[in-house]
Parts: C-alpha cells; sequence; structure tokens
C-alpha cells in the first residue's frame, strides 16, 4: 500500500501575529508543521505498521521551509518526500495548491492520500477536498477514525459532524482529511532526526510534473488576497475581585440589566 | 451570467437549519446592489415542506432536487446535482454555511466548476461590481479582504454571523423541480452516530460556557455543564482538558478547535492563552471565572470575576434560574 501524505509550514500556534503594509508580517514568524498534518502524518505510519508493509511518501509545495516539514516526517518514519518547488508556484491560492499537488501525485501511484483538515495558517479547509476531486477520487474530511479493510481496497472512516459521527465507506484510492483525535502523533527520535539530516529531498517543479505555470502562483489565483487586517482590540471591561459570592450576583444581574441578553 | 445569488439551504430533520435564513438575509442583500434576486436550492429526500418556509425568509425562487439518493448527505451526490444547477443558472454568487456539510461540500463543487471559494466568510462588499470578501485567518488573529476573480463567486458563511431576516409569511415563492439525480456516489454514509441527548452545537449555540483547567478535575466539569444547562447553552472546552482526556475534542474551543461567536461566552477556569482566545474572542459579550487576576482572558472579558470558580459557578447558576423562574 502507498500511503501520500501532503503536508505544509505554518506559523506556530503560539505567533503573535502582526501586520505591515496590509499583509501579515512574518518577519519573525516561527514554522512548525500543520497540528493537523501531523495526525495524517501518525495516521499513514500506523497503517504501514498494522498492514505490515507498504510505503509513505510526503509531498510539500512551498518555499525552502517546506523541506523541514517533510524532515519531521521522515524523522518519524516516512520512507520518501518530495519538494515541489518552482518560482510559478508561489502565491498559489488553494486551487493552484491542489492542482500542483495532483500533478505531482499523477506521477507516482498511490492507495491512499492524507491531508489536514485545514492548515492554521490562512483556514480555507480546502486543499484536501479540491485534490480529490483534481484526481476525480472519493474523499473523507475531518476524519476521527479510521479502518482499512482485509483486502486493502477500501476505508471506513468516522467524520466529525455536528450531534455525532458519519460512518463512511469509501473505496481506495480516496483522500482523507484528518482531524484532531484520529490518533495521537508520535515524537521523533533522536536517531530518527539524526538520519534525516543527511537526507537529500528530491525537488519536483513544474515542468518535471507537468503543471502550466500559467495555471499556477499569483497570476492564476481565483481568489486573491487583498488585504490583511488585525482585528478590532476588545476594550477591557469590569473586573470583581471582592466577594465571590456578591460578585457573581452582581455579573449576572449585569448580563440581564446591562447587557440585555438573558 | 445573471446577478442572481443562489444560497444552499441546508435541511436537517426535514427543515431549514438557521444557517439557511441567516444566507437568505445576506444574500438578498448583495443580490440587491447586484440588480438580482437571491435564490434557494434544497436537497433532500421527501423536502417539498421546506420551499415554503425559504420563501417566507425571503427566496425568490426554490430549486428542488428531491430524489431518495440525496436523503444523505454525500459530497459527490450534491455537488453532482449542484455543479448543473449552477451551469444552468449562472449565479452571480454560490452561498454556502459554514457547517460540517458546507465546509465539505463547497471546495468539491468549486473545483468542479473551476471557480474559486472564499471560506467562513463574515463580510460581503461590492466594489465597483467586484465582490470584496473579508473572512477571518489564523483562528482570527488577522482578518483577510480576499477578492473573488472568477464567477460564480462562492463563499461559506460563518453561523451566527449575519442576522436572520423575519419571515413573512405572506411570502410565496416559485418552485421549480430540478434534476435530482446524484450520479455516481462512491463515499457512502454507512451509518449515523448519534451522540447521546440534544448536545447543542458550539458554531450554532447563542450562549457557550466553557471549562478549562481551573476546574481541576473531569469530574468538577458536571459545574459547568449545570451552568449551561441552566442558561441553554452549548459546552465548550479549553484544549487543556481536552489533551488531558476530560472532554473528547469536538468540545475544543480555539485555535485547533472550534471558532465560536456566540452572543455570551462564560470561561470558568481558563486563563486564556492565546489560540483560546482567537477561537472566542468576537462573542458579543464575555465573562471570565478565574482566580488569577493576571489571567490573560481578562483582557478580553466584558465583566471579569476574580474568585474561586466553585464558589462563583453555583452562584450564577442560581441567579439565572431565578432570573428564568421571574422571566
Amino acid at each position: 500500500m502507498h500511503v501520500v501524505i501532503c503536508v505544509k509550514q505554518v506559523p506556530d500556534t503560539e505567533t503573535k501575529i502582526r501586520v505591515k503594509d496590509g499583509q501579515v508580517d512574518h518577519s519573525e514568524t516561527k514554522y512548525v508543521v500543520n497540528p493537523y498534518d501531523e495526525y495524517a502524518v501518525e495516521e499513514g505510519l500506523r497503517i504501514k505498521e498494522r498492514l505490515g508493509e507498504g510505503k509513505i511518501t510526503l509531498a510539500s509545495t512551498g518555499p525552502e521551509r517546506a523541506k523541514d516539514a517533510l524532515k519531521s516526517g521522515l524523522a518519524v518514519g516516512a520512507d520518501e518526500a518530495i519538494h515541489l518547488v518552482d518560482e510559478a508556484f508561489e502565491g498559489s491560492d488553494p486551487y493552484a495548491t491542489a492542482l500542483i499537488l495532483s500533478k505531482a501525485l499523477q506521477k507516482i501511484d498511490y492507495d491512499i492520500v492524507f491531508c489536514g483538515k485545514q492548515g492554521v495558517d490562512e483556514d480555507h479547509a480546502q486543499v484536501g477536498i479540491i485534490l480529490a476531486e483534481l484526481l476525480d477520487i472519493p474523499h473523507v474530511s475531518v476524519v476521527t477514525l479510521l479502518e482499512i479493510s482485509d483486502d486493502q481496497k477500501s476505508i471506513l472512516a468516522h467524520r466529525e459532524v455536528e450531534g455525532g459521527h458519519e460512518v463512511i465507506e469509501a473505496p481506495l484510492p480516496a483522500v482523507i482529511t484528518a482531524q484532531k483525535g484520529l490518533n495521537e502523533p508520535r515524537y521523533a527520535s533522536i536517531k530518527g532526526i539524526m538520519a534525516v539530516k543527511k537526507k537529500v529531498i528530491p525537488e519536483w517543479n513544474a515542468e518535471e510534473i507537468g503543471v502550466d505555470a500559467e495555471a499556477v502562483g499569483t497570476r492564476a489565483a481565483k481568489i486573491a488576497f487583498a488585504e490583511v487586517t488585525l482585528p478590532p482590540e476588545r476594550a477591557g471591561g469590569r473586573v470583581f475581585d471582592e466577594d465571590p459570592v456578591q460578585d457573581a450576583i452582581k455579573v449576572a444581574h449585569l448580563l440581564r440589566d446591562e447587557a440585555k441578553i438573558l | 451570467m445573471s446577478n442572481d445569488v443562489l444560497v444552499l439551504a441546508e435541511i436537517r430533520d426535514g427543515a431549514p437549519k438557521k444557517i439557511s435564513f441567516e444566507m437568505l438575509g445576506e444574500g438578498q442583500r448583495i443580490a440587491d446592489q447586484l440588480g438580482g434576486r437571491a435564490h434557494a436550492v434544497a436537497l433532500g429526500h421527501g423536502i417539498g415542506d421546506v420551499a415554503a418556509t425559504l420563501a417566507q425568509y425571503g427566496a425568490q425562487k426554490v430549486f428542488l432536487a428531491d430524489d431518495p439518493s440525496l436523503e444523505d448527505y454525500t459530497a459527490e451526490g450534491y455537488t453532482n446535482v449542484l455543479a448543473n444547477l449552477i451551469k444552468q443558472t449562472e449565479p452571480a454568487l454560490v452561498l454556502l454555511g459554514a457547517t460540517t456539510t458546507g465546509k465539505d461540500l463547497a471546495p468539491r463543487l468549486a473545483a468542479r466548476l473551476a471557480v474559486g471559494l472564499a471560506s467562513d466568510c463574515t463580510g460581503f462588499t461590492l466594489q465597483d461590481g467586484e465582490l470584496l470578501v473579508t473572512r477571518p485567518i489564523y483562528a482570527g488573529k488577522a482578518i483577510a479582504t480576499v477578492k473573488e476573480e472568477v464567477r460564480p463567486y462562492m463563499a461559506t458563511i460563518r453561523p451566527n454571523i449575519f442576522s436572520a431576516p423575519e419571515p413573512d409569511t405572506s411570502r410565496e415563492a416559485t418552485v421549480e423541480n430540478i434534476p435530482a439525480d446524484a450520479g455516481q456516489i462512491r463515499a457512502k454514509v454507512v451509518e449515523m452516530i448519534k451522540e447521546a441527548g440534544d448536545r447543542i452545537e458550539l458554531t450554532e449555540a447563542d450562549i457557550v460556557v466553557s471549562g478549562g483547567r481551573g476546574l481541576k478535575a473531569p469530574e468538577n466539569f458536571a459545574l459547568v455543564e449545570e451552568l449551561a444547562g441552566v442558561l441553554g447553552a452549548a459546552v465548550g472546552a479549553s484544549r487543556a482538558v481536552v489533551d488531558a482526556g476530560w472532554k473528547d475534542h469536538s468540545y475544543q474551543v480555539g485555535q485547533t478547535g472550534k471558532v465560536v461567536t456566540p452572543t455570551l461566552y462564560i470561561a470558568c477556569g481558563i486563563s486564556g492563552a492565546i489560540q483560546h482566545l482567537a477561537g472566542m474572542k468576537t462573542s458579543r459579550y464575555i465573562v471570565a471565572v478565574n482566580k488569577d487576576p493576571e489571567a490573560p482572558i481578562f483582557k478580553v472579558a466584558d465583566y471579569g470575576i476574580v474568585g474561586d470558580l466553585f464558589k462563583v459557578v453555583p452562584v450564577l447558576v442560581e441567579e439565572f434560574g431565578k432570573m428564568k423562574a421571574e422571566a
């Protein structure tokens, strides 16, 4: 079974976002692997371990730092990694990102494809699902539990919905987008981290994957970021710190009489 | 290409969900500016009754795709039906709810039509005939203004942001039955596991009561649940207690959980890490109960109580209980 996992680098969720000239200022941003992609990687590893065979390939499109995401996946046990990088890819929107990934995937065989359910940067939550449509295969999104059938031809996935879970059956190949709760990602061993240091990650450009440079990047954006602003700061409110019981009564009454919401 | 706005009504248990009305209200406002009309489309089985309701909330025309193959939502079946309708009617804008259904369906539908999609939107402006959409990014730590470049524009709308119009029972809509062939469905729903009890969905709730590490032990979450119960609120949790296994991830509010925008958010024993604040900062009113006066949650709270939540929360339960009895 060939498991392909798409990963990306995102600003650490601890990051305080700053804006300069209408765009997010990343000059002091610390990047990490997208948290949802870590669940995707872990699930791939577990599938290989359960089946006792298989290959895990990681794919990422993005600037040089994308290699760090690929390396952290290799360090925990993925077999191969491909860095999809080209000047033409810069500024790709979710559709173009999925297009790049789909062209790369068409060059390799795949049985199951994992993505995080969303990048915790721009929060589009689109790439994995668009990728499935472009590859003309089914998808199951926000997956919290996954089983592969004995014949390795289909999956049973639990998908988080309002008020419960849907159980979805789909034939492979399929795209799965990982939700928190799917598993508990492992940490890389020192040995794993050391082994990855020397690893040379192959780079594939637009020509190699056969994507039209005019169909990706900023020039092909179907949605374009015009401007980024910071949300208005909340004005600090009233703090009560005298007597817990009296303060609670006061706040309950303020909610009713001042805020008028009860 | 028309100037109409098409709203995908979301049907649950035979009736449109509130987000459908919120979308019709905003859809009508945009259609007015475009010089078009707001229409609704509903998919399902045995859903003929929803047309009248959607009309009351402003739909001029209701497209109905009624077929057993559409009874359960499937991304592929719904994409097949909607892509055909959109190609035929050529709306200027298609709106879906940023719900578990809309978030799953919209990217597939947008890709099928090769158009762009703005996710989880909170505002729309027309400027020189172009649509500018605002949407929170980094879980709300920043707001992006996005320009859609390809028609039909497509967007998912965050629940609880736009107000639903007052229903007008005198309004009627033209009902048009559309081809309801789901086509090939590979990913099929084989079972629905419902949670015990009627849990109020966090992202749709008017009031949310959340608990954090200050509760000290998982069994003390009962206190938060009691307060939520008396207020008819949804229950939320901080990442710390979800990671500790006290609550399932579906309760988590914050950057790697749910982003909520209720009228009232009550945080009990939550210090207010940046990731948590990102998920609840746009609530209309915030109440914080925490014994640490330095807790960051107080910086965003309208009403803060510095004190032991085990003393404060039972009093809130009692007071709200009394108010409810008086009302």
